[in-house]
């Protein structure tokens, strides 16, 4: 119990306050001046925008691939089921070079993207394909071991009620997900607001355009203004925690109704 | 509602789950299916539901084919051995879900609605509970709620997958009393599914003993326990003493001793003669078809069961009644009261 406090307070709580502290520095005319400045603002857009997009985009397509790996019985199963980690093992900056590559104009995938007239590398698309990128194995990981548990019994009890195909999708499979929807949701939002190293390589870092707020607090050290640094920070901070604190609650709320069996 | 089901052949792969069935079910029947595990019995009912199709053979219900219609269609209710209710909705709107998914010409209203889920928690006599969530629940509420669940549909036939089997012993009993009371009131067509024959004998009007995907005697309760169709159902129901004999030119032996058993009408060749443990008659030595020395005496109540070593080598075990007091080292002679031999 000791060891498990003084730990996080160490690890996580006092660089935390510190940044608070930091921040105090400034008066909070100073800290609104600062958020409130187009090039901050559009940082945080395109960071939470896109990254709340991108997760949107993972819920769905993870939802089918978990499915798809949990039902059905396919060569290669288990490889796909390997390959779903990819993404959380790859060092982000390798993972940024490669979809960049993939992404140019002269890439596997970016020559006939652009030939339809569409760019996605160095554009706010690519920051878009690099979040989708990070954050799909979230939904899969949450989401696979809820569906293992849920039994095919309870999709035969509802036909034989008579629901359709689609009421019992949505009155029986979707509510039992939920919980694990929503987190897997908030995970890989978290997770697609706080990238940086695939990002950069891919974004362009167009401020105003292409330019996400961990970058922009990048250049703001370098640039040794440390309260702005800091100011953007407390607010990604803020949203974070909120995540955070969103998740247990999903999952608390989760856990009252259904207990582990 | 009565069932009929032709030739009914499903296949696994090579295996044959069920060979060759047919079956003809009564208006307000409560059948059972019993068998051992991997005898077919759980595939029969699932195809009965809609749950699962076979390769070849007809089912139809009041003569009309219910193979043509999915699960949904067929308006039977099935109850699953591990309850498969919705975790994430309360008692109430699981017995509700057959109700609310109703299209929406025929969708009864609300009041209605909850007046026919009231009206059901009664039936299984658990309203109390219906606000709670099933991991709430005992495994015997669960089941009960299932039914209630099931019968929410006002289904045309209700079937029941080994449905106190997940239950302990005494919750089973209860509630096996129970399901034939409530049969009796509401008198739908039922068909379960069991591997335990006692509760097939106390529940079902009439048995259906099935083995290696195929039906080996269809009867009363009284029926297969008393008058055994084939070595498989002498075997499987109730407690029998199995001994290898050989019959031919109308003799009947065990070993190389000749058994004074009538052998009119059998096949000859090797065969198995069963006798119930309670239809052995004990005399004293010499009397009687067998003989043989007590090696163990244990009280059952009001019987005792002896393992007697036969004369010839073999052991078995009767059960006898405690007005003759037995001990290991007696020597005995035994009778049959009835017996039967079977080919093979």
């Amino acid at each position: 119990m000791g060891l498990t406090l003084s730990w996080l307070s160490v690890i996580i709580l006092i660089p935390l306050a510190g940044l608070f502290l930091k921040s105090f520095e400034l008066s909070p005319e100073q800290f609104w001046a600062i958020l409130a400045s187009r090039r901050t603002l559009n940082a945080l857009r395109v960071s939470f925008g896109l990254a709340f997009a991108a997760a949107c985009v993972n819920l769905v397509m993870g939802s089918i691939i978990v499915w798809a790996l949990v039902r059905y019985r396919f060569p290669g199963r288990r490889l796909f089921d390997a390959i779903v980690d990819v993404p959380f093992a790859l060092p982000t900056a390798v993972a940024g070079v490669a979809l960049t590559a993939l992404f140019a104009e002269k890439g596997w995938l970016g020559a006939p993207l652009a030939a339809l007239g569409i760019k996605v590398a160095f554009t706010p698309v690519g920051i878009f394909v690099a979040m989708i990128f990070i954050g799909i194995p979230f939904v899969v990981r949450t989401v696979q071991p809820v569906l293992q548990d849920l039994d095919p019994e309870i999709e035969e009890a509802a036909g034989s009620l008579g629901a359709s195909r689609w009421q019992t999708i949505i009155r029986v499979i979707l509510p039992s997900l939920a919980p694990a929807l929503l987190t897997g949701l908030a995970l890989a939002f978290a997770r697609a607001v706080g990238e940086y190293g695939s990002v950069i390589f891919i974004a362009g870092n167009l401020p105003n355009v292409s330019e996400i707020a961990p970058l922009l607090i990048v250049i703001r050290l370098s640039e040794f203004r440390y309260a702005d640094a800091t100011a953007i920070a407390v607010v990604m901070l803020v949203v974070s925690f909120l995540i955070i604190f969103a998740v247990n609650r999903l999952q608390r709320w989760a856990q009252s109704r259904i207990p582990a069996r | 509602m009565t069932i009929e089901v032709r030739n009914l052949i499903k296949k696994f792969g090579s295996f044959a789950a069920l060979d060759g069935v047919d079956l003809k079910v009564d208006n307000g029947e409560l059948l059972a299916l019993l068998g051992p595990s991997g005898s077919g019995k759980t595939t029969l009912l699932r195809i009965i539901a809609g749950l699962d199709w076979p390769d070849s053979g007809d089912v139809s219900f009041n003569g009309e084919d219910a193979l043509a219609q999915g699960a949904r269609e067929r308006h039977v209710g099935f109850v699953f051995q591990h309850y498969a209710l919705f975790r994430h909705m309360t008692v109430f709107e699981n017995v509700a879900f057959g109700l609310r998914v109703q299209p929406r010409a025929v969708r009864k209203d609300e009041a209605t609605i909850r007046a026919r889920v009231k009206e059901l928690l009664d039936l299984v006599q658990l309203d109390w509970l219906a606000d709670r969530y099933p991991s709430q629940l005992s495994g015997g509420q669960r089941q009960r709620i299932a039914l209630a669940r099931a019968l929410a549909i006002e289904p045309r036939i209700l079937l029941l997958d080994e449905p106190f089997g997940a239950l302990d012993a005494k919750v089973r009993k209860e509630l096996r009393r129970w399901l034939r009371s409530l049969h009796h009131e509401i008198n739908v067509t039922s068909i379960f599914v069991t591997h335990d024959q006692e509760e097939a004998l106390e529940v079902a009007n009439r048995v259906v003993v099935m083995d290696k995907g195929r039906i080996e005697q269809i009867g009363s309760p009284d029926d297969v326990y008393e008058s055994p169709a084939s070595a498989f159902v002498h075997g499987f129901i109730g407690e029998s003493i199995e001994l290898p004999v050989q019959v031919d030119g109308g003799v009947v032996r065990l070993g190389d001793r000749q058994l004074p058993l009538a052998a009119d009408g059998l096949v000859p060749g090797a065969s198995k003669l069963f006798v119930r443990r309670h239809d052995m008659l004990v005399g004293p030595p010499g009397s009687g078809a067998f003989e043989g020395a007590v090696q163990h005496v244990r009280n059952f109540g009001p019987v005792q069961r002896a393992e007697v070593a036969l004369s010839g080598g073999e052991t078995i075990e009767i059960d006898a009644p405690r007005d003759r007091e037995l001990r290991a080292g007696d020597t005995i002679g035994l009778e049959p009261r009835r017996y039967r031999i079977f080919a093979g």
